[in-house]
């Protein structure tokens, strides 16, 4: 059982099922939660999870090209800055919108049905 | 003193441990993210599993990204996100009811999604080779600077226009009374 988890550091299905993993808990909590808040932070949640999966199809290239290791921090860290952007906007419209509303919980943003 | 190349007793690296360390320590917070009532330990549970992120970052050999993870992250946006918390939190707020009531379809979609994933990882024949010297600083900033310099100066455009539109969104209105 435990010799199972040798070099488990060195195995990509590893990293890839974790990334899954992280992704599908993220999409849990951004259909389940009724907290704006919670909903933005199961986004981020959900960014970081394909930020692991592109850190480890860098890190287990063909042949060890560093290359990929630098081309998939790259796009990682581009995913960083627009999860930083993203983040900022979502979190004001949640503040301009508890402004109005005086409530976080997003099923009581009925304005459209009425 | 040095350690031991594996871990006596256990027969697996360091390596290995420390991704099992940092993997465990993820996933139990992503879970206190999404299930934890109380608001704010979620966002402190969302902060630790930043962290651990970072640890596996580092394990893979991309420690500039680690580094970036650690300042962004936690740095910034954890902190935006705490005090957008403590700026919507009212007493009125039911503590009791966090979930929708779609909790139930919603468990099931996540489930079929980390199984969909994990079924797919492991039947497909990734290389087994290993990248292991580590992506270094030298290599990312030619990368960003030479190949990835259009997306770099879009992103300096779109934090430009995040920071502008978070301000617009987020004052008053003149005139409006509080």
């Amino acid at each position: 059982m435990l010799s199972a988890l040798n070099l488990i550091s060195q195995n990509l299905d590893a990293y890839l099922v974790l990334s899954g993993i992280l992704f599908a808990i993220g999409t849990f909590g951004f259909l389940a939660r009724r907290n704006a808040i919670s909903m933005l932070m199961s986004i981020e949640l959900m960014l970081n999870a394909v930020n692991l999966a592109f850190i480890s199809f860098g890190a287990f290239s063909y042949n060890g090209d560093a290359r990929h290791a630098a081309q998939a921090s790259t796009i990682a860290l581009i995913v960083i800055a627009s999860a930083a952007a993203e983040a900022t906007v979502g979190l004001a419209i949640v503040i301009a919108i508890y402004r109005n509303k005086k409530t976080p919980l997003v099923d009581e943003y009925d304005a459209m049905s009425q | 003193m040095t350690l031991p190349d594996t871990i006596p007793f256990l027969g697996f690296g360091w390596n290995d441990l420390l991704f099992l360390l940092f993997a465990a320590v993820m996933v139990a917070a992503a879970l206190a993210v999404v299930l934890q009532r109380d608001i704010i330990r979620a966002g402190g549970a969302m902060i630790i599993c930043f962290a651990a992120l970072a640890g596996l970052y580092v394990i893979a050999g991309t420690p500039v990204v680690a580094a970036t993870q650690v300042l962004v992250y936690i740095g910034a946006i954890s902190v935006l996100v705490l005090f957008a918390i403590m700026l919507t939190q009212t007493k009125a707020a039911p503590r009791a009811l966090v979930f929708q009531t779609q909790i139930v379809p919603a468990a099931i979609v996540s489930v079929v999604i980390a199984l969909l994933i994990g079924l797919t990882v492991l039947a497909t024949d990734w290389p087994k080779q290993v990248a292991t010297q580590v992506a270094a600083a030298a290599d990312l900033a030619t990368t960003l600077f030479t190949d990835y310099t259009l997306p770099f100066e879009v992103v300096s455009v779109l934090l430009l226009a995040a920071v502008v539109g978070g301000v617009f969104l987020a004052k008053r209105e003149r005139g409006e009374a509080e």
